[in-house]
């Protein structure tokens, strides 16, 4: 008898994986409960590193008729002392069954593992990008039309005059098509000939005549229309702007809240495009791109002025990242000290030249720990963008001073919401 | 006579040729010196990950998509990363060719076990045990999976995701009742049928005696009685097969409704012989791979160093804790189903006065594997262990029964152990244990109310005071009532007809039914 061996190692795997996006999406919400409750208690480094999740297993339960209580009979091995007629005391209630995938009662966790990709969008899921100052860039994708060769059919506009005089060229040479000087010669050549010459002259004329007019000019076979095709164009690719404020003011923990939150923007953005570049603005009274350890880590004083930081991410644009193909997000992190001086030219910078172009712009107010910001008076940059915020400068703006706070604020921002409402409260 | 052959392997890499070579040494011991009869192998190596797939589709090479399917993959590959569980060495399909899976990490000496135990043990047991012939097509099972798998994705792009998904949540709620105990009659054709008719005819002209017509007949039964009587035998109820009632009978269920009913019925029908015969099953494998092992280290084709690797596993295969152990947790049926295997092999060939005087039919009777082929073939669990748990096997795993009353408040008496007193109502506990008609909660459908409003009842005869537990009770019934559109109601009665408890659950509109 035969037998074959079959190896079928190299089958393409995740076979179970329409299984597995079946139940997520069964268990989406208690899925999507339980990442937001495991991300809690994670540093946010690690946040959106996947891991396991407990969800309880109403809804995922898959019931069968079962029998519980009566009289049970069994049967067991093993017994060392036991003989007939022993009454034995009942062990407490509660020996709990095998923990079966959600066979067994149903107030039991089911835990499973969630790959680093799943956790991301679980944890993303409800976010939104705003899509606020230049709406059609939103888009992920834009549309462009491309020549594509020729088609017999298409509207008059688009006719391709020389293909068709070409395609007409060539199928009346093909069918012989006499020409009219060759007509107008054997005409001139009969008119001076003698008889029996010159009828015989005379009908070649009217044969070549009558062939001429058999094959036209140009036929409507010959007729051809430039074809266009509409290709999406992606604008996939974004560039993110972090500026902040580096000047003595700003203590390590603030840095580290700004931190936090350019992460989580970076890893949302990462999910949207698939090109994201970063750009480090920091600024004292003058602003400098830096790489990223010099952005955080880095030290620098000098007084504060946040229009430099505006001016070098205008320039920027201006020379990098064409607002046409980039879509552009901006987050300014900075304890909210500005020279009063400094206001009207951070204001017209602000609105006229950074938030036409850019998709959108968060300041966030980063205060010292157990620091009661909210009881505050308002610092000098929020008044100023307050008050823009106000006249209808599309701006984001939350103040933050624990670490714990990043998370609620960033959900916040970008949470999903009607289209008519603004992502700004 | 020990041959020394030329080893198979040597250590513990293979390759595609030490599995042929393999495979080629167990089937002759297999034909030859065990005389199984086998459909032919088909052996596939997979990857961990692909084993892991292959559980969570109940072990089917290929499988409609369903959430719990999912659900399972994620519990097993937790449990398996966190170490809790480890990888069956193989999985195998009552399918012809008889399908094997091997993983890839095992060594050549696990992959020879597997060999003996799946691709000879398993695959005897499916081609020849009675229950596998009466139930299941082994030439068109993988054939009907594939169709079942079109068949539903074609379902799900035609009539919704939603809606085949509510459909086969409530098909798998009743799965388990959706299997035909007995085979049903075997439908006749038209010749036949025409023929019995005639028959049945002469039958009354030669019977006939006027005289019938004076005996006086009881009491004319009421046109409502006669009605119901008649309802219920066009309906064919009683009914224990819930899915087919429904199939056949549900008064608004699509016809691809019905189809998927079908499919997954079938799919537990196929089922059912395996979950009748764990312990045959696995005793004959693992009885099968042993002698073979032993073999083919007696001829010196396995080393004694890959031997010993070899009795390692097949011991850890084969243990058994005792009830106290935190490990227990049930009778392993491979411990039992091998140690009844050796024990007959004992019986057979070295019987006791004991044994002489339990099993007479086959007490040194000297040909074993003759005896064990005629038990692979004849038996289920229930049976099995009715009929061949021997008194010596008993005392050896010290076997004893325990009868919990709740209505007993002093505790748990112990009924029987393994003495000349318990032993017979020991087995028969044991082998009750093994009874799929006490496992399964006997539910019937039993009547419609074709008149009315149209509820479907159901009665769950309660055996030994224990009734449905109501949570999922509840959840099943609600897709009961989904499927069939109207109430539902399900009596518990004890074996005296009192009513213990009435669930009565109605239908949920759905999207599909809309």
């Amino acid at each position: 008898m035969t037998m074959h061996i079959v190896d079928r190692r190299l089958n393409p795997g995740g076979k179970s994986l329409e299984n597995r996006q079946r139940f997520l999406r069964r268990a989406k919400a208690l899925v999507q409960g339980a990442v937001k409750k495991t991300s809690q208690d994670r540093d946010i480094k690690d946040v959106l590193e996947g891991g396991e999740v407990a969800i309880p297993l109403d809804g995922m339960d898959e019931p069968r008729f079962r029998r519980g209580g009566g009289t049970r009979d069994m049967v067991l091995p093993g017994n060392k002392k036991f003989i007939e007629g022993d009454i034995l005391p009942r062990p407490n209630q509660g020996g709990g069954r095998g923990t079966g995938p959600g066979e067994g009662d149903s107030e039991d966790a089911f835990r499973f593992v969630l790959s680093r990709d799943e956790f991301v969008n679980l944890f993303l899921d409800d976010l939104e990008l705003p899509d606020l100052a230049k709406r059609k860039l939103a888009e992920a994708e834009s549309e462009g039309l491309h020549r594509a060769g020729y088609t017999t059919s298409g509207s008059p506009a688009n006719i391709s005059v020389s293909r068709t005089v070409k395609l007409a060229l060539a199928r009346r040479v093909a069918l012989r098509r006499p020409r009219p000087e060759q007509i107008a010669e054997l005409e001139a050549e009969a008119a001076e000939a003698e008889e029996p010459r010159r009828s015989e002259l005379l009908a070649q004329v009217a044969a070549l005549k009558a062939k001429a007019k058999r094959i036209p000019f140009i036929d409507p076979i010959d007729i051809r229309y430039r074809r266009f095709e509409t290709v999406p164009k992606p604008v996939a690719q974004a560039v993110m702007f972090c500026l902040m404020d580096v000047s003595g003011s700003m203590s390590e923990h603030m840095k580290d809240l700004a931190k936090r939150f350019y992460m989580l923007l970076y890893v949302f953005l990462k999910r949207r495009y698939r090109h994201v570049e970063i750009v480090f603005i920091r600024h004292t009274d003058r602003a400098e791109e830096v790489d990223e350890d010099t952005f955080f880590h880095g030290p620098a004083s000098g007084g504060t002025l946040v229009s430099s930081a505006l001016q070098a991410m205008h320039d920027i644009v201006r020379t990098r990242f064409r607002p046409a193909d980039w879509n552009i997000y901006a987050a300014q992190a900075s304890d909210g000290d500005n020279m009063t001086s400094d206001s009207i030219l951070t204001g017209r910078l602000l609105t006229e030249q950074i938030l036409p172009v850019t998709q959108f712009f968060a300041y966030l107010e980063v205060g010292e720990a157990a620091n009661y910001t909210f009881d505050m008076p308002d610092s000098s940059l929020w008044t100023l963008y307050e008050r823009l915020r106000n006249e209808g400068a599309p701006l984001a703006m939350r103040k933050v001073s624990e670490r714990s706070e990043i998370f609620p604020v960033f959900q916040d921002l970008f949470k999903r919401r009607g289209k008519q409402e603004r992502a700004t409260p | 006579m020990t041959m020394i052959g030329e080893r198979l392997f040597d250590g513990a890499d293979w390759d595609f040729r030490t599995l042929q070579r393999v495979h080629d040494a167990c089937e002759e011991i297999a034909k030859s010196e065990l005389g199984l009869d086998v459909y032919p192998n088909q052996i596939e190596v997979i990857t961990a990950e692909q084993m892991l797939d292959a559980y969570s589709s109940v072990g089917m090479p290929l499988f409609y998509k369903h959430w719990s399917f999912g659900k399972h993959f994620a519990f097993q590959e937790a449990s398996y990363r966190k170490g809790y569980m480890g990888l069956a060495y193989e999985i195998v399909i009552n399918s012809s060719p008889c399908i094997s899976y091997l993983m890839e990490e095992n060594t050549a000496t696990m992959q020879t076990l597997v060999i003996a135990h799946a691709a000879f043990g398993h695959n005897h047991f499916f081609k020849n045990n009675y229950l596998f012939k009466q139930w299941t097509d082994a030439d068109g099972i993988l054939d009907y999976l594939e169709f079942a798998k079109g068949y539903i994705s074609h379902c799900e792009d035609r009539y919704g995701r939603r809606a085949v998904e509510h459909t086969l949540d409530a098909a798998h709620a009743l799965m388990s009742h959706g299997i035909d105990r007995y085979p049903g009659k075997k439908k006749l054709d038209l010749r036949t049928e025409e023929k019995r008719a005639g028959e049945r005819r002469a039958h009354e002209e030669s019977a006939f005696n006027d005289l019938w017509r004076t005996v006086p007949t009881g009491p004319a039964k009421t046109r409502a009685a006669l009605t119901a009587e008649r309802r219920r035998i066009l309906l064919g109820l009683p009914q224990e097969n819930i899915l087919y009632f429904l199939e056949k009978t549900a008064p608004r269920l699509q016809p691809w409704q019905r189809e998927v009913l079908r499919i997954v019925r079938h799919i537990a029908q196929y089922f059912y012989p395996q979950s009748q015969t764990k312990v045959m099953n696995e005793g004959t494998a693992t009885y099968t791979h042993y002698r073979i092992m032993n073999r083919l280290h007696d001829q010196g084709r396995i080393s004694d160093g890959n031997f010993l690797e070899f009795l390692q596993s097949h011991t850890n295969v084969v243990f058994q804790p005792d009830f106290d152990d935190p490990r227990f947790s049930g009778f392993n049926p491979y411990a039992l189903g091998f140690a009844m295997m050796q024990d007959i092999e004992r019986i057979v060939t070295e019987p006791e006065d004991e044994d002489r005087e339990w099993f007479p039919d086959i007490a040194g009777r000297g040909d074993v594997m003759g005896v064990l082929r005629e038990v692979w073939a004849n038996y289920r669990d229930e049976s099995f262990v009715g009929q061949f748990l021997s008194p010596r096997l008993m005392r050896r795993l010290r076997l004893f029964h325990l009868h919990d009353d709740p209505a007993e408040t002093a505790g748990i008496r112990v009924d029987a152990i393994h003495d000349e007193r318990g032993y017979r109502r020991v087995r028969r506990e044991l082998s009750r244990q093994y009874d799929v008609g006490f496992i399964d909660p006997n539910i019937e459908v039993i009547d419609v109310d074709l008149e009315g409003d149209r509820r479907l009842m159901l009665r769950h005869t309660v055996v030994k005071g224990s009734q449905l537990v109501e949570t999922d009770a509840r959840r099943v019934l609600q897709h009961l009532a989904d499927l069939w559109s109207y109430d539902v109601v399900l009596t518990e009665v004890d074996t005296h007809d009192k009513v213990l408890k009435e669930y009565v659950v109605s239908p949920r509109i759905l999207p599909a039914a809309a």
